[in-house]
């Protein structure tokens, strides 16, 4: 079978989620299917066209592609803006889903990426922000988009990352937009890549995370990777060297067309190298499609790494930190967990500046982030909030989605990589601290720990490995953990906790430091400890300090207020908290000279974790078991009332009697047994059995006794035809089976039983009491003696016939039925089972026996009934059949001697006799059979044989003969 | 065999019911569960059954003792096996772990596919129709018996691991294999309610061998058909290409029981499993019903 999985087992593929909710709710209201047609994915049109934005040096082409909704009317549009290194194609699938919806839904390449033309301006409000103005007069234009005046068209602007400070960028400069969703972005591009996350800030929010003016640790893996993808000469290098207005990166066919390059698609023409410009080229191999000023300002950074206030004027222009006092349109915004690059904090700010001016803002965090990717089914809910986002705000349609704040239900799984997937979603009715809000609750927890001394290596190798930006499956790996130096980390721990605490947001704590030069770099994090030592860095995040003007002097050390990361964790009952200070971590950019840092608690020696009173998806997850529960329920009661009415139904069936049930213990009407295959077992079978009987059913093998006997059983059906017994119908499981004891093929004891378990098994299972089996006689019956406690298996077949006919006799039924009851019997047992029967039958009871053996009918029986081929041949009494009063059959030793004995047997009163074919035969008419035949000795005839003359059986057997 | 049983002459009509039964039976009261109980427990089978499954912690035990520490600490991933060792919780969870996939389903399919089948294969069945037990009764009864008998397995070699393994590791707290601890009493209710979901998935298979088992008269194929069953499905389910499609196999959400160990508990999918468990479980025993109670019985 399978085998076995480690750590956690897989999830459920995508669609299980929907398809398990759809099954709840068809169960909960048991009648629709509340599954929404899919509106006709094919009616979404799709124009794609290379819209010029801009002027002079900065004028470009964009690359666009405008969805269309089916149907008419104006409809509100819908920006979607892409990734950082993405293009127009991957917000395809959402640009098709919002047009289904009913959006018109417009996609582009930002300048510098995909098939559109110009450098990356990195959202500068010049360029970028001015091409989605562009954009928006594109909109107003067309007669699809529904418009709130002239030239302003009901818009939306969605987008992740990159696209998503484009959003909040575009809300700002350009008033036409009515509403955004921005994800996982930024809010200043400055405190993502150079954070410090020391100070204050005056806000109650729970991931409000402090940013130092002026200094920050460069974020120096993170701002490679995001420079690097962007640096790439897009379109091939010859082509970028060649001027050409930049090709393809993704490979979509319909913009390697349009890229216009003269060697973009074969590269045979080769650009007259010696018509470059030796600074293009390098600026071209070094900075790609970045703008010059942004090209140099990495290169700085990346160099020194230090925030100098030229890198801090090109990153301020980017950010919509100083820009959202002027944002009007609701926004949603979504933010990841799982975030190294724009963590919690970031959302945080955004939502405060936006707020503040009561423009409605609601908070979505989700399980994953630039770490790692969310579940389809998180992706597939996220979409989902966006498009309702739009909906309530561009159409006034739906559910008024709210201010209020989301986040996933806290769990004790922490490290990167090792999102749950679908885990629960917890409500809370306002982002806390929000707009004059209540401030987020705060709980303290008690560190304990002395100040110990921190070692930073020259070189800041070798360094804590806490992440690898965007590679969380990397740590995941290593078994999530992280790596920490000896010597280069101070550890503060809480006692075990005495209940779990979920923290929600970004903890702080006050540290007292003291560094030699007056500064120190320093990383903060918050580690869940379980007892037996096993370590998690929820989410893999720390927090930076880059602290300066600090006290050189550890005996006098400064206090510094460190706000840790972001995070939504749930440290167990029993696990401690672990604040670890280090002075490395290789994410990071870090000072190049050695040192010994003092690092202690400072103030109350508290952790304060912030924590949010939410409504868990539990309610609901609870709720629905309740409701299974109550379906069962209501499932059950109505099976019962069912099952209550049918049976009475069927007691009053079953209770219909013929008057004269009593003296016919059994009657066959016209019965017949038709397989499906055409075999006819029994044809039209009528009989009577009366009282007191003891009935014979005769007839060769495969005569249809055995099936008309289990007919009687109710174990197989009729086709035709009524079966009564004692007037009552038989069939399946009748009552009136009760009175029956049968014994039909085989033996049906259990083998690994005793004879008297299975006798006393049998009788229990009839739930009779067990005075009425008269367990004794039957046990007598059997004549097992002291066998009769051994296990069934050792039996001799003669053992097993008794024991089995002794079963039939339990409760001294009131009719009898065996099938071939001799059989495996030697003759004194035979003879004795005769006996029992006959005087069974005495009692006023009746008794069916089968047989293919004439002789034991004839011994055993009163009356008799001949089968063969499925129909009765005959009935009557024994002596009717068996011809015992009627003629004889004599043979004579002379033959000579006939005419004399004709004469003698003639002579006796009522008595004829004739010759014939078989012989002398004399019809006694009642005349004693010995008195006849000591009529013909006494006349000195010598008598060879004197016999009953068989009929039946002469008939039979030439029946039998003839098949 | 000299006797002559019934010597009293029967006076007919006092001793009858309406119904024409005779008095003294009431088709309510055949084949009591104790009843069919005590013909199962009379059997090795049923006997042997419950040995293995105290057995089978106490192996796993010895087996966990036995086996070199050193190697283990090697090991990088963490899975239950790992954990298996740190109380008798843990190993517990371990056992369920290791006998969801095969071990446990084969019990089901013995006892659910072994009961009519067996008694058709005995011949008793016969006779105990024409007791009469009525069909549906028979079936109820039946199928009764066999889940007693199948959650009594699986509560039998829960509770031998609880007390066989806190002997042998500790009462200690649950961990997990991430490191979360669950203390005693919330672990024991996680327990319980993961004793139920196996009880309520592992039903599905149960249920088909039922049916089996009043379609053939051989015990073995009954059996054997179920388990078959469930293995075919084992195997597609590890076939990427079906996609979705796998989320409606009757094996479906096997695994769904470990969700318990998570904090807060995600029920989605064992809600899910749940109900699609129900379903199956109900429509495989309407199909041994409904076949049942049209069948002529011939063996």
């Amino acid at each position: 079978m399978r085998p076995l999985r480690g750590l956690v087992r897989p999830r459920p593929r995508s669609g299980a989620r929907v398809t398990s909710a759809v099954l709840a709710l068809c169960l909960a209201s048991s009648a629709l299917l509340a599954l929404a047609p899919s509106a006709a994915a094919a009616e979404v049109r799709t124009e794609a066209a290379r819209v010029p934005s801009g002027s002079g040096a900065d004028a470009v082409e964009l690359d666009t592609t405008l969805y269309l909704p089916p149907g008419d009317g104006p409809a509100p549009a819908v920006v979607l803006a892409h990734g950082f290194g993405g293009s127009k194609q991957s917000v395809a699938s959402d640009a098709q889903h919002l047009a289904e919806r009913g959006y018109v839904v417009l996609t582009y390449s930002a300048r510098g990426f995909g098939g559109s033309s110009g450098q990356i301006g990195l959202n500068d409000p010049r360029y970028e922000v001015a091409d989605l103005s562009t954009l928006l007069d594109l909109l107003a234009d067309r007669d699809e988009v529904e418009l709130d005046g002239d030239g302003d068209p009901r818009v939306g602007v969605a987008g992740g990352s990159y696209g998503g400070a484009l959003a909040l960028l575009g809300a700002a400069y350009d008033e036409r937009i009515d509403a955004i969703a921005p994800q996982i972005t930024w809010n200043s591009l400055t405190a993502a890549l150079f954070p410090s996350q020391t100070g204050t800030v005056d806000a109650g929010t729970v991931a409000a995370t402090p940013q130092d003016a002026g200094a920050g640790v460069y974020k120096r893996l993170w701002a490679g990777l995001f420079f690097g993808v962007g640096s790439v000469p897009t379109g091939g290098l010859l082509d970028a060297l060649g001027g050409a207005t930049g090709g393809s990166e993704d490979g979509d066919e319909e913009n390697a067309d349009s890229g216009g390059g003269p060697a973009s698609a074969d590269g045979l023409i080769l650009p007259d190298l010696s018509s470059l410009d030796p600074a293009a080229v390098e600026q071209t191999l070094i900075c790609g499609r970045f703008r010059a000023d942004i090209c140099a300002a990495y290169q700085t950074a990346a160099t020194t790494g230090t925030l100098t206030p030229e890198i801090a004027a090109v990153l301020d222009r980017s950010s919509p930190a100083g820009v959202l006092d002027r944002i009007e349109a609701p926004t949603l915004l979504i933010q990841g967990t799982q975030d190294s690059l724009f963590g919690l904090g970031q959302a945080d700010a955004n939502a405060r500046g936006i707020a503040a001016d009561g423009t409605p803002v609601k908070v979505v965090w989700f399980p994953g982030g630039h770490d790692s990717s969310a579940s389809d089914q998180v992706t597939a809910d996220l979409r989902e909030q966006v498009a309702g986002w739009f909906d309530f705000h561009l159409r006034q349609e739906g559910a008024d989605p709210g201010t209020g704040f989301e986040y996933p239900a806290p769990t004790g799984l922490g490290g990167v990589g090792q999102i749950q997937g679908d885990s629960q979603t917890v409500v809370a009715g306002a982002y806390p601290g929000l707009d004059g809000g209540d401030a987020a609750a705060r709980r303290n927890i008690a560190l304990s720990g002395p100040a110990q001394p921190v070692v930073t290596p020259a070189g800041g190798t070798p360094g804590a490995l806490t992440t690898v930006p965007g590679l969380g499956a990397l740590t995941s790996a290593l078994g999530g953990a992280t790596l920490e130096i000896p010597g280069q980390f101070a550890a503060f721990e809480s006692q075990p906790l005495d209940a779990a605490v979920e923290v929600v947001g970004a903890p702080t704590v006050e540290l007292a430091v003291a560094a030699p030069g007056g500064s120190a770099t320093l990383f903060a994090k918050l580690y869940d400890v379980a007892p037996g030592g096993g370590t998690t860095l929820p989410a893999g995040l720390v927090a930076p300090l880059a602290l300066t003007g600090i006290s050189a002097d550890p005996a006098r050390p400064t206090t510094v207020r460190a706000t840790l990361p972001g995070i939504v964790h749930r440290f167990e009952a029993g696990h401690t908290m672990r604040l670890v200070v280090s002075s490395t971590d290789q994410a990071f950019a870090l000072p190049a000279d050695s040192a010994v840092y003092s690092v202690a608690l400072a103030g109350p020696a508290e952790v304060a974790v912030p924590q949010v009173e939410g409504r868990t998806g539990a309610d609901t997850g609870s709720s629905r078991w309740w409701v299974l529960l109550g379906v069962l329920v209501g499932l059950g009661l109505l099976g019962w009332a069912v099952a209550l009415l049918w049976g009475r139904h069927r007691r009053r069936q079953v209770s219909a009697v013929e008057p004269d049930g009593e003296d016919v213990p059994l009657r066959f009407e016209g019965v017949t047994k038709a397989y499906k295959d055409g075999f006819v077992a029994v044809r039209d079978l009528s009989f009577e059995v009366r009282r007191g009987q003891v009935l014979g059913l005769l007839g060769p093998n495969g005569a249809g006794k055995t099936t008309s006997l289990r007919m009687l059983m109710g174990l197989i059906r009729p086709t035709e035809g009524r079966i009564s017994i004692f007037g009552h119908a038989a069939g399946p499981g009748a009552p009136v089976l009760s009175r029956l004891g049968s014994f039909v093929e085989g033996t049906g004891l259990q083998p690994h039983l005793s004879g008297r378990d299975n006798l006393q098994l049998y009788w229990a299972a009839t739930g009779r009491p067990a005075a009425d089996a008269h367990m004794e006689e039957a046990i007598e019956v059997a004549g097992l003696g002291t066998a009769l406690d051994r296990p069934v298996r050792r039996y001799s077949q003669g053992m097993r016939q008794r024991v089995a006919i002794a079963q039939a006799m339990l409760g001294l039924p009131d009719l009898l039925v065996l099938d071939e009851p001799t059989n495996g019997l030697d003759p004194p047992q035979i003879h004795a089972m005769r006996e029992v029967l006959r005087s069974y039958a005495a009692t006023g009871r009746t008794v069916i026996v089968s047989s293919h053996l004439l002789s034991e009918i004839e011994q055993t029986c009163s009356h008799v009934v001949v089968m063969a081929k499925g129909q009765k041949i005959a009935q009557g009494t024994v002596e009717e059949i068996v011809g015992t009063g009627g003629t004889v059959l004599v043979g004579l030793s002379d033959d000579a001697d006939t005419d004399r004995a004709i004469a003698v047997l003639e002579g006796l009163p009522g008595v004829s006799a004739g010759r014939t074919d078989e012989g002398l035969i004399a019809d006694l008419d009642g005349y004693s059979r010995a008195a006849a035949l000591q009529a013909l000795v006494g006349a000195g005839i010598d008598v060879d044989h004197f016999t009953p003359r068989r009929r039946l059986e002469d008939a039979f057997l030439a029946l039998v003969g003839e098949s | 065999m000299s006797t002559e049983p019934g010597a009293e002459v029967a006076t007919m009509a006092p001793h009858v019911q309406s119904t024409g039964a005779v008095a003294g039976y009431r088709p309510g009261r055949t084949l009591r569960l104790s009843v069919e109980l005590r013909r199962q427990f009379k059997r090795r089978r049923t006997i042997g059954v419950l040995a293995l499954m105290v057995a089978l912690p106490l192996i796993l035990i010895g087996a966990l003792q036995l086996g070199g520490a050193e190697e283990a600490e090697e090991n990088s991933r963490v899975n239950l096996v790992d954990v298996a060792t740190a109380s008798g919780l843990n190993l517990t969870l371990f056992v369920l772990f290791a006998t969801t996939g095969f071990f446990l389903v084969v019990v089901f399919a013995l006892f659910f596919g072994d009961t009519v089948a067996s008694e058709a294969s005995w011949g008793s069945l016969r006779y105990a129709l024409a007791t009469p037990v009525p069909r549906a009764r028979l079936l109820r009864q039946k199928w009764l018996a066999a889940l007693v008998l199948s959650v009594g397995s699986l509560v039998t070699v829960v509770v031998v691991s609880v007390i066989a393994g806190g002997i042998a590791f500790g009462f200690g707290d649950v961990v997990t294999p991430v490191g979360i601890a669950l203390d005693q009493g919330t672990a024991v209710v996680r327990l319980a309610g993961m004793v139920g979901y196996l009880a309520v998935h592992l039903l599905v298979v149960g249920s088909l061998a039922f049916w089996l088992s009043t379609v053939t008269d051989a015990p073995l194929a009954a059996v054997g058909g179920a388990v078959f069953t469930t293995v075919v499905f084992a195997v597609l389910e590890q076939v990427e290409q079906l996609g979705a499609v796998r989320d409606w196999f009757p094996t479906a959400f096997n695994y769904a029981w470990t969700d318990l160990l998570q904090t807060p508990v995600d029920s989605a999918d064992l809600f899910r499993g749940v109900v699609q468990g129900l379903a199956y479980s109900a429509v495989f025993t309407a199909l041994a019903f409904r076949h049942f109670a049209r069948r002529d019985v011939t063996s």
